[in-house]
């Protein structure tokens, strides 16, 4: 039997791993669109985009709700965004360019959106990397956390790639750019709030010490 | 003495009784046999993918909106106006003014700026026919056309995705290219289905699909090259003629390959859509990097 926390756990997986599930099954049953290889390229795309600010959104939930079970889930999450964006690079390396390592290396360079995913999937290969326990404690939790900032960037590049990507319609790149920037913006007025705690609680000279402590 | 004169022209180069009987059937086929030339016999597009992935931005901006939300869109009646350089400006209702045109089958390539392509069979007239019988003015240079604008039956021209009415133009000799033509209907029937563009559409099988205009309400015979919706968008990306030519890549991605629908390996992409043979003449001496 699993315990209750296991058994979430679980299920969190599970649900994490339904987009991949869903279109697997479009696939097969043939309900995707007239151009499956576009449809898979979107919907890998999106989620990407859509896990690393869903792992995002988890140190504001808990700040804000003092839920702070809720971090257990972050490396999870984080991880889903890493494979959805591995599924998404594969998809446009084999189905679009078919490996052809001239052409790949021409858009990388040339085209400015190729270039935005590419670092946006980088950046988040460091990331997935020392994403265990091991490597937290390896790194020790000062480092790890500086390395882990990262994250921002790619999400910043996924969010570029989406919007220069476009033809026309910018309404979709740009929500998820206004949710990005409120996520990060969250987080510099929470570290500016917590500083100012911090000078009335105790005195201009401890902020320092108590800043280093908890950036 | 009898002296056999030998007839100036050889009995071989005689046309034989049967043939200069049946001439006018000869003359008649002459039109088909250079049609040919323009139907391809490539393995054509399924209706069903035809039909639900489209681009028609007034329905909605993925490609299986205008099929998901054509329903309420009315196209009878329908009025074309024409204006500008013309001997009567007037507005026609659709049926009166494509009655006495020739409806002919037409297989065309089309190929998407986005990289994918199809093969479509439609039915359509000659562009060329029509404006014979709308009779132009000389100094008219240009065609301009519009889709028709109707928020409450075209509910994404409530959002500014593009600017509103699409507008989309041809040179006269490209207008008047027989490629050129003016589909009413797909795949042996009609009418267009109406995400295809019902119920009179612009089929410029040479160009990139965007120029096919749908649902058009107006022609205008001017001077001066229209400013099409997609030039207004984005004027570095979609330039007037938007010829397919894989040697020039959209500044944001490569023009060189395509992908038919329904095929898994990707096509080179041909120069002017493989019908350069019948629409390069007309670009000769062009720098046609610039006049993208």
């Amino acid at each position: 039997m699993l315990k209750p926390r296991a058994f979430v756990k679980v299920g969190v997986f599970l649900a994490c791993l339904m987009p991949f599930i869903l279109l697997l099954v479009a696939l097969a049953m043939g309900t995707l669109s007239a151009n499956p290889i576009q449809d898979i390229t979107q919907e890998t795309g999106v989620w990407t985009l859509r896990f690393l600010l869903i792992a995002l959104c988890v140190t504001p939930l808990r700040k804000l709700s003092g839920w702070n079970e809720i971090i257990k889930f972050r490396r999870m999450l984080g991880l889903f965004a890493f494979f959805y964006g591995f599924l998404h690079l594969m998809t446009y390396l084999w189905l679009d360019q078919f490996f052809s390592v001239p052409e790949i290396m021409h858009d990388v360079v040339k085209r400015p959106f190729i270039t935005a995913g590419t670092a946006g999937f980088l950046l988040m290969v460091p990331l997935a990397v020392t994403s265990t326990r091991k490597w937290i404690s390896r790194l020790g939790g000062k480092r790890w956390q500086l390395l882990h900032r990262l994250v921002y960037f790619s999400a910043g590049a996924a969010v570029a790639h989406y919007l220069w990507l476009v033809k026309a319609d910018i309404q979709r790149p740009v929500a998820y750019a206004v949710v990005l920037s409120t996520l990060i913006a969250y987080r510099l007025f929470d570290a500016l709030h917590s500083r100012r705690v911090a000078e009335q609680r105790l005195g201009r000279g401890a902020v320092l010490s108590y800043s280093r402590l908890h950036d | 003495m009898l002296i056999m004169k030998r007839p100036d022209i050889p009995y071989s180069e005689i046309t034989p009784e049967r043939t200069y009987i049946n001439r006018r059937e000869f003359i008649q086929s002459v039109p088909a046999l250079l049609m040919a030339r323009a139907n391809t016999d490539e393995r054509q597009t399924p209706y069903k993918d035809v039909t639900t992935y489209n681009n028609f931005y007034e329905f909605g901006v993925d490609k299986d909106a205008p099929a998901r939300s054509e329903k309420n869109f009315k196209t009878q009646p329908w009025n074309l106006s024409v204006d500008g350089l013309v001997k009567k400006p007037q507005t026609y209702a659709l049926q009166d003014l494509i009655r006495s045109l020739t409806i002919e089958d037409r297989v065309y390539r089309m190929r998407c700026v986005e990289g994918w392509s199809m093969v479509i069979p439609w039915q359509g007239f000659q562009l060329s026919e029509m404006i014979k019988r709308l009779e132009p003015a000389s100094q008219a240079k240009y065609i301009e056309f519009q889709t028709l604008y109707d928020p409450s039956q075209l509910p994404e021209q409530r959002r500014t995705v593009l600017q509103w009415p699409y507008i989309e133009g041809l040179r006269m000799d490209e207008a008047m290219n027989p490629l050129a033509i003016l589909a009413v209907g797909l795949y042996g029937k009609q009418p267009l289905p109406n995400q295809n563009g019902a119920p009179i559409r612009l089929v410029t099988p040479w160009k990139y699909g965007f120029k096919g205009i749908k649902s058009i309400v107006k022609i205008r015979f001017v001077e001066k090259q229209p400013v099409t919706a997609w030039m207004k968008a984005a004027p570095n990306e979609y330039g007037f003629f938007a010829n397919v030519n894989p040697a020039v890549d959209h500044p944001r991605w490569s023009q060189a390959t395509e992908r038919r629908i329904g095929e898994f390996f990707k096509r080179k992409t041909l120069p002017f859509n493989g019908y350069a043979d019948q629409v390069a003449s007309m670009y000769a001496g062009m720098d046609l990097r610039k006049n993208f």
